[in-house]
């Protein structure tokens, strides 16, 4: 390495010590459950404007109510606070200092779930299932990103709703009518259970795991933001207008209001295939973010 | 579509006034018990055991709290998803529980034990877990407390909201209500 590139190293590389990976980790996952995203909100108003049923009506009301309860008073929004699922931009030029960055993250999120009255939902072992008692382990998904600094993302998900998602690889020549008849089909057979309403976050394309990693993500966008593709837009748009016609509603109980919003992210997959998965989100959309 | 007010346990006379629909405020003792505790249950009724608690005649709420915070009776409590019960729910109303509250649509077995069993499953709002706790007078872990949060628990509640989606007559609130706001053929 020339004397030049070293110098210009040493200039951008950043140092974060995994104590201030730990502590973020810790403030967003308590954060994240005690206040519901502000977009989530908004989006609870809008729907109380359009629905028309009564009770779906008298149920957002106590949504909202609910929101600014917990939000107030610094307790959880639901009561499921989630598998705690972290996504991670690291910056390449960001030097991880005192230990391992997927260690920091678990010991945030037990420090998080202890100090902020969180509610521990995880099993160490899925056929064992003896409760670890710290939420831990987390899902983490890490990119690398340009840059010089980690932003850090809690999704604390809750179960009901990740119990109802799915995937399915379509045939090519299903298209998007084939996408949007998957997307219903597994929105009417969640029904009440995935706690409408919800935000459904579609993946299309990509490989077998790829395609519930964009699903995911998908769930994160703010509500309100169409895709940056026209033709994908508009599949948001008619998704979305179908599954508030399906009735189920607010809690299942009946209504227009489903889905509060419904995106759709897509990756190029393979000339066999057409994989699509839904990843339900409860109305508890929590999501928190910061940068370090 | 009724406003009642009823002090628990509940009698088969309750059970039989209540109809889908119906906005309920329950008062008095209620117990919270889940996936795991249903389990356990089941073990001791497959086997004539007794339970390490008498449920005949109660309602089981299927939740699950958050830890309470210094001076809380009880941390963030609201219903979890009912149909995860539904391999167990017709036991508990033969054993003579007579009412659950969960949230979300059941199977059909459960829904006939319902009508066999003069039982009622009530439902209260999934995630409303903030305002709901502020319903429960008291809470105590009275067995399993090995559970964590999945431990049984007995609450007392004043005016605690939920309705009735399945009654004891056959009538089911989610189809009804669906069927008014379905404008799509699939």
């Amino acid at each position: 390495m020339s004397e030049v590139s070293v110098n210009q190293m040493r200039n951008t590389v950043r140092k974060i010590s995994v104590d201030q990976i730990r502590d973020t980790v810790a403030t967003l996952c308590w954060e994240a459950c005690y206040n519901l995203p502000e977009d989530i909100v908004e989006g609870f108003h809008k729907a109380r404007e359009s629905e028309q049923s009564p009770l779906g009506r008298s149920i957002i009301d106590q949504l909202i109510e609910n929101a600014q309860l917990a939000a107030t008073e610094d307790r959880p929004y639901c009561h499921d606070t989630g598998l705690t699922v972290v996504f991670a931009e690291v910056g390449q030029d960001v030097y991880i200092d005192g230990g391992s960055f997927e260690e920091a993250i678990h010991e945030g999120i037990r420090k998080g779930y202890k100090e902020g009255y969180l509610r521990n939902s995880i099993v160490g072992d899925p056929l064992l299932r003896k409760n670890t008692n710290d939420n831990t382990p987390g899902v983490i998904h890490t990119k690398l990103v340009a840059g010089n600094q980690i932003k850090l993302t809690v999704l604390p998900k809750g179960g009901g709703s990740e119990n109802m998602s799915a995937m399915k690889f379509l045939l090519p020549g299903e298209g998007v009518e084939g996408v949007k008849k998957f997307v219903l089909d597994t929105i009417e057979a969640a029904g009440g259970r995935a706690c409408p309403p919800i935000v459904v976050g579609v993946g299309i394309g990509g490989s077998f795991d790829k395609v519930t990693e964009i699903a995911k993500k998908a769930v994160l966008r703010d509500i309100g933001q169409y895709h940056p593709e026209p033709h994908i837009a508009q599949l948001e748009k008619e998704l979305l207008e179908e599954i508030n016609k399906t009735g189920i509603g607010p809690q299942g109980l009946g209504g227009t209001s489903t889905s509060l919003w419904t995106a759709v992210e897509t990756y190029g997959c393979h000339i066999t295939a057409l994989p699509v998965a839904v990843n339900i989100q409860c109305h508890a959309a929590r999501k928190k973010s910061c940068i370090i | 579509m009724a406003k009642v007010y009823i002090e628990t346990p509940l009698t088969n006379e309750d059970v039989l006034h209540l109809q889908a629909g119906d906005e309920v405020f329950l008062n008095g003792v209620i117990y919270v018990a889940r996936d795991a505790a249903h389990k356990r249950f089941l073990e001791r009724l497959e086997n004539n055991q007794p339970l390490p608690i008498d449920l005949r005649n109660q309602i089981i709420f299927y939740a699950g709290p958050t830890p309470p915070k210094p001076g809380q009776v009880i941390g963030s409590i609201a219903p979890t998803t009912a149909s995860r019960m539904d391999p167990y729910t017709p036991a508990m109303f033969e054993y003579g529980v007579k009412g659950v509250i969960g949230k979300g649509p059941r199977s059909q077995s459960v829904k006939d034990a319902c009508k066999d069993n003069k039982a009622i499953c009530f439902s209260a709002i999934g995630g409303l877990s903030a305002l709901l706790s502020d319903k429960i007078q008291t809470a105590e872990v009275v067995t399993y407390e090995d559970l964590g949060p999945e431990a049984v628990r007995e609450l007392v509640v004043k005016d605690f909201p939920v309705l009735v989606v399945y009654d004891a007559h056959g009538k089911d609130l989610y189809e009804q209500e669906i069927a008014k706001y379905r404008t799509i053929e699939r």
